[in-house]
């Protein structure tokens, strides 16, 4: 288009003032991203969620349509109702999020899921794959997981692991299906994963009429509750919700920094990742490696799906149980540039969005559907580095190219 | 082939190419089909009552057109051409006209199907096929929204979006200045959205899919938060005039033919119109042969001196517009009124389309008739009692794309730089 073009910036120009090129490819560079371009690592985010945040106070002021009939009347009282609002709304979003004990609590038990889910996405990136599918992902590996915890009768020590085995295994299978179709046919897996989303569903709203799952005294389409002993704990017990599974979920951000970037099949996945061809060539079987990817990847989702389950009350599984996480996931892995690290300090910050999103509806009676609006909008500002830098009038980076995260049709 | 080939190459000769295993799947599909039919069809319970098959609405000229068959006789014969089909495919084989067998295969299937399920009642198959034609209208929009930008190289993730965004605009539209002006400004939303995928896409480069996904994701938010916000609120903002069934004279009296395509509303008659439209511009006209060129070689269209962003732009927003009036169709042209994620993934299933079509118009409208039929299935077979769990016949159209797009029907080649920027250097 015109001259000015932000992204095709001359690389010699800038990338001199910031990042120490010495320690650069140290492990803890490696699992957080930041290292050489802190600047960058962290400039972006903020600069995009303070923009999502300002375009949603729009959103806020625009749509209230009481407010919006005062103008005619008296501007100047009208005025100072919209910003009252929209700082009203913030003002619940963050008491919501950050408020106190249980406001914190809320922002981790409302992470824990969103960690897991956000791992499985980013896990695909990494390797160049692209996975749409952890919703339908986290509801087969939270029915599998509930079949397991609602048949097999041991104590929790024993059985806990069990359930969580089961959920590996249901997320696994049903997201490295995708990756066979990918492998085998070439079906694109953002096509293929969502029409399994779909049928994911299908099945569990059928799956919920069963003998099998139904609760016995219910007619409608939910499940037995899950055995006690299968239920994970509170780690500070009482009233705070958050449980173990917020430490189940920083391990497996620990496990997968340590796969991706401590193993050969780490090594290998992020090879395909870059390069499809050339991992081809240097003998590695880009078929076992795509199914691989895509079902550790679903392994990660059915943990977050059995979360749900084991962790919210009341331990039961509805329809629509994933709750919108595995869509979440998507912004929460771009936000975290794919790394194991970020994926967890987007977690938190979803998740307080998520906590805070619930008492702004409750308090303010603003749709908790914004939240989703601020994580679109996100997800656009992360990707796009020149141009929410053009918006602030930042000085871009020679790094600020949009890298290509997914492949197109024809490989 | 070698006079005297060496064990290895020996061993590449044994070993079966894609094409040849491809060949004993679909034989073996078929011959699946030949003994589902048999024994679950044919032989099944009550299955030699009578089902009758209505052809003709109550209001319609020509009265009644009833088509009476026995689905035992009916499942027997199906059964024997699928069989016969299948050991041709096995031993054989039919080259080149593989899919069209198949495609003949699965119709011979849904009819024996249909037979039994109706088996001892009477079905309006007219009206299945009639909700088909219906069905198939958005899908064949947001399938050609895909094509625009696709044939440009421009991957559109984001038509599910776009099209919930139009319909949320055509309904606040419809409702307050009437049902003409939400068209346009339907239109007019899904350019805007195409023009924001454009601008990201091709100006700042960002990976293609990643900002169709952020545009579906922030369309759902924004459009469930303002229907929350406003809607459910304000219900006279939520009630659109439907443009209703205007007859062509004549034509519509036409049997079966009538019904489906002669006496329908402004989206089936705009869509049509688009197809054709779509498909003489793209393959006879120099707009077309550019677009196509950008597609295929942005590179070598630049050299002769076409502007290829700008021709990408045209495409995404014109393509955006067509996305727009399929959201329309949602509400302006079925329902009457918004409801919070209406489109469901009609707008995925037309990128399935998209893809099932080959990247060409009329492959996009037959598809998307082959997935309107396998939804309109899925609605009315609920009327004959069936004791398949309805469950199982709402995932059918996904199951379908899954298998569309895994190519069973074959391989589709997408434009050559499908999804890549171009960049000048």
């Amino acid at each position: 288009m015109t001259g000015s073009d932000p992204v095709h910036n001359d690389p010699g120009n800038s990338d001199s003032a910031n990042g120490d090129p010495g320690k650069s490819e140290t492990f803890f560079a490696d699992l957080t991203g930041v290292g050489t371009r802190v600047r960058t690592a962290l400039l972006t985010p903020t600069l995009a969620l303070v923009t999502a945040l300002l375009i949603g106070g729009v959103v806020i002021a625009v749509t209230d349509v009481d407010t919006l009939r005062l103008w005619g009347d008296d501007p100047g009282e009208a005025f100072s109702e919209t910003i009252g609002n929209v700082t009203g709304a913030y003002e619940a979003l963050f008491v919501g999020a950050f408020g106190s004990g249980q406001a914190l609590s809320e922002t981790l038990f409302a992470a824990t899921p969103l960690i897991l889910a956000g791992l499985a996405v980013a896990m695909g990136f990494q390797a160049g794959l692209f996975n749409i599918g952890v919703e339908g992902q986290m509801l087969i590996g939270g029915m599998t997981a509930l079949y397991v915890g609602i048949t097999v009768d041991l104590p929790g020590p024993v059985l806990i692991p069990l359930v969580l085995m089961g959920a590996i295994i249901g997320g696994g299978v049903w997201a490295g299906f995708a990756g066979w179709l990918r492998a085998n046919s070439g079906a694109h897996e953002v096509i293929t994963t969502i029409m399994l989303n779909f049928i994911a569903g299908f099945l569990v709203q059928w799956l919920l009429k069963t003998s099998m799952f139904q609760d016995p005294g219910r007619t409608d389409p939910i499940s037995k509750p899950l055995d006690p002993a299968a239920r994970l704990g509170r780690i500070f017990g009482g009233d705070y919700r958050v449980t173990i599974g917020l430490l189940i979920a920083l391990a497996a951000a620990g496990f997968m920094g340590w796969l991706m970037y401590r193993t050969t099949i780490g090594f290998q996945f992020r090879t395909v990742g870059a390069n499809a061809d050339a991992a081809k060539y240097a003998g590695m079987n880009v078929t076992v490696l795509t199914v691989g990817v895509m079902a550790t990847s679903g392994a990660l989702a059915g943990l977050a799906g059995a979360n749900q389950l084991m962790a919210l009350p009341p331990h039961q599984a509805q329809v629509g149980f994933s709750g919108g996480i595995g869509f979440d996931a998507i912004a929460l892995a771009l936000v975290g540039r794919s790394r194991p690290a970020g994926v967890i300090w987007a977690g938190l910050l979803f998740g307080a969005l998520t906590a805070g999103g619930r008492e702004m509806q409750g308090a303010e009676r603003i749709p908790v559907d914004l939240v989703e609006v601020i994580q679109g909008l996100i997800i656009v500002f992360i990707a796009a580095p020149a141009l929410i830098k053009a918006i602030w009038r930042v000085k871009a980076d020679a790094d600020d190219q949009s890298e290509r995260i997914t492949t197109g049709w024809s490989t | 082939m070698a006079p005297t080939p060496d064990p290895r190459e020996l061993g590449e000769m044994i070993r079966a190419t894609p094409e040849q295993r491809r060949a004993r799947i679909l034989g073996l599909v078929e011959l699946a089909m030949a003994m589902f039919v048999l024994f679950i069809f044919a032989l099944g319970e009550g299955s030699d009552a009578d089902a009758t098959f209505k052809l003709a609405l109550p209001s319609d000229r020509f009265q009644p057109l009833d088509w009476t068959v026995n689905p035992q006789i009916v499942g027997i014969a199906a059964a024997t051409v699928l069989a016969v089909l299948a050991g041709v495919q096995l031993t054989k084989g039919f080259g080149t006209r593989a899919n069209m067998i198949l495609g003949g295969a699965m119709v011979l299937f849904v009819f024996a199907f249909l037979a039994w399920a109706a088996a001892g009642q009477s079905f309006s198959l007219i009206g299945m096929l009639t909700s088909t034609v219906v069905l198939s209208v958005p899908v064949t929009l947001g399938g050609l929204a895909g094509l625009m930008c696709e044939r440009v190289a421009v991957i559109n993730i984001g038509i599910e979006g776009q099209l919930l965004t139009s319909a949320f605009v055509g309904t606040i539209v419809g409702s307050t200045w009437g049902s003409w002006p939400a068209v346009l400004a339907a239109a007019l939303a899904g350019a805007l959205l195409g023009w924001v995928l454009a601008v990201l896409s091709i100006k700042y480069v960002v990976d293609q899919i990643v900002v169709g996904v952020a545009i579906n994701i922030f369309a759902l938010g924004l459009t469930s938060f303002l229907s929350g916000r406003i809607l459910s609120e304000n219900p006279q903002f939520n009630s659109v005039d439907r443009f209703r069934t205007v007859g062509i004279p004549w034509l519509e009296d036409i049997p079966v033919l009538g019904n489906l395509f002669f006496k329908q509303n402004l989206f089936l008659y705009g869509t049509i119109l688009l197809v054709v439209v779509i498909h003489f511009a793209l393959f006879h006209t120099r707009w077309g042969l550019r677009s196509r060129a950008v597609g295929e070689h942005p590179k070598a269209a630049d050299t002769v001196g076409i502007d290829v962003l700008r021709v990408r732009y045209r495409n995404v927003i014109l393509g955006g517009a067509i996305a727009g009036f399929g959201g329309a169709a949602l509400t302006l042209g079925s329902t009457g009124r918004f409801e919070e994620n209406m489109t469901a993934g009609v707008g995925f299933i037309g990128l399935a389309a998209m893809i099932f079509g080959r990247w060409r118009p009329l492959g996009v409208l037959g598809a998307a008739l082959v997935f309107g039929f396998a939804r309109a299935m899925q609605q009315k077979l609920g009327i004959l009692g069936t004791n398949i769990p309805s469950e199982f016949l709402s995932m059918a159209p996904y199951i379908v794309t899954i298998v569309v797009v895994a190519g069973l029907i074959g391989h589709a080649r997408p434009p050559a730089a499908d999804g890549q920027p171009y960049i000048r250097d």
